[in-house]
């Protein structure tokens, strides 16, 4: 889908979905949440026992699965790694950590701001912030070495875990928990929560659609693809909610949101620089994963367990604000990942082929 | 004479955009870019010619060889 009519059309879909999946039940303003979504998904398998927060979401399948089929279609699956995985693993940890600080994904904070949720507002500086600091590591070098080719079977690993998770959702037995309250009992039917995502992932693997890229290619290259899909997602959210009486302007009482403003900025800078240094958010890393990119799926087990975490030691927030224990597992966050950024800057610059070799 | 070569193969989102805009500040002709993803090869091109460059891609086996000009 080339062009930049191709990832605007794909904006709005992800903006639209968003508005009717909390139409038919979802938790308001979280249409589509990755990071809530997986720690749904954590809490549901027993990684975590918050009682509110457990629900085997079928969005995170239909994505992944949406963005595997799309790829094997259009010839993009092509299955590789070994680019750090394990501090790859450690970054996607501290994206959740973040995220959960400021009570959501990138995605999740566009959709609060055109939701009317003014708390998003210092999300959405500190998330920029984390993004100028990772474009500076970005500029001095930083990277996580290449990846390599691994064979194909490995690749299909990813959605079939995915399918096995759609079977524990079906299936229901006793030992995957469903919250009776709270955010995880708010969901709108399965099926409909599935064929959204299979929408939203295959669109999103076609366009490339990625929340950090916006932000990102706008201050490193001044290329504003990515980003007219960040922002079409924004306006067509903001209308859908207004439509369906679900846009709220202010700061106090919006829904699964804290006003604590310095948390909700740190929050989203360290979900925003490590989302640079893993080269992209957290959708984008199941986008990868599901084509084929065995990094972004050990990413994907960082989340995971990133938000398991966050629920067993108290470190998400709740409406009631940020919790001690997740003011300082955000600093250890901040601390850890800028010195994965400072400890893999490339010093010699130019990698070339050959014997030519160029400084930088 | 013959133009650099940037291997930006296997190379994570944006990383081949860096190597090519860092070796392109270097050199007057213009650089070559190897890379192995259909991804990388659009957003290579589309850097190279919103600088103004010509871009022609070769295909080499799994890879794209980017030519960028002048």
């Amino acid at each position: 889908m080339g062009g930049k009519r191709g990832i605007v059309l794909v904006g709005a879909i992800v903006g639209a979905l968003a508005v009717a999946l909390v139409a038919f039940g979802n938790p308001v303003n979280m249409g589509i949440c990755i990071v809530c979504f997986i720690r749904d998904t954590a809490g549901a398998l027993g990684l975590h026992r918050a009682g509110v927060v457990q629900y085997i979401r079928p969005e995170i399948i239909g994505i992944a699965l949406g963005a595997w089929i799309a790829s094997m279609a259009g010839g993009d699956f092509r299955v590789r790694g070994g680019s750090a995985p394990f501090t790859r693993f450690i970054l996607g940890f501290f994206v959740v950590i973040g995220a959960l600080m400021f009570l959501g994904c990138p995605l999740r904070m566009v959709l609060r701001l055109a939701g009317g949720d003014l708390t998003a507002v210092f999300g959405l500086l500190g998330f920029t912030a984390g993004i100028l600091v990772g474009v500076a590591f970005l500029n001095k070098g930083f990277t996580l070495q290449r990846t390599y080719n691994l064979p194909k079977t490995e690749g299909f690993m990813f959605p079939a875990m995915q399918v096995a998770l759609l079977v524990l959702l079906v299936a229901a037995p006793a030992f995957i928990f469903f919250s009776a309250e709270g955010p995880g009992s708010l969901h709108a039917p399965l099926l409909v929560s599935l064929v959204a995502g299979l929408i939203v992932g295959g669109a999103a693997q076609r366009s490339r659609l990625c929340m950090v890229g916006g932000i990102r290619d706008l201050v490193l290259f001044k290329d504003s693809h990515l980003i007219s899909g960040f922002l079409a997602i924004l306006v067509v959210a903001f209308v859908g909610n207004l439509i369906t009486g679900n846009f709220k302007l202010g700061f106090s009482g919006q829904p699964v949101a804290h006003t604590d403003w310095l948390w909700n900025f740190l929050g989203m800078l360290l979900a925003g620089l490590g989302s640079v240094l893993l080269g992209g958010c957290p959708l984008r890393q199941i986008v990868l994963g599901a084509e084929g990119n065995i990094d972004s799926v050990i990413t994907f087990l960082g989340m995971l367990v990133g938000a398991a975490f966050a629920h067993n030691f108290g470190l998400a927030s709740s409406g009631a604000g940020a919790t001690a224990h997740g003011k300082m597992a955000t600093i250890i966050g901040l601390v850890v990942v800028a010195a994965i950024g400072f400890v893999n800057m490339e010093r010699s610059g130019v990698s070339v082929k050959g014997d030519v070799t160029v400084g930088s | 004479m013959a133009l650099k070569t940037v291997d930006a193969r296997g190379r994570s989102c944006p990383e081949p955009v860096v190597l090519t805009r860092n070796a392109l500040g270097q050199s007057t002709e213009g650089v070559q870019v190897l890379v192995d993803n259909s991804v990388s090869r659009d957003n290579v091109r589309r850097f190279a010619e919103s600088r103004g460059y010509s871009v022609q891609v070769k295909e080499e086996g799994e890879d794209f060889l980017l030519v960028i000009t002048r």
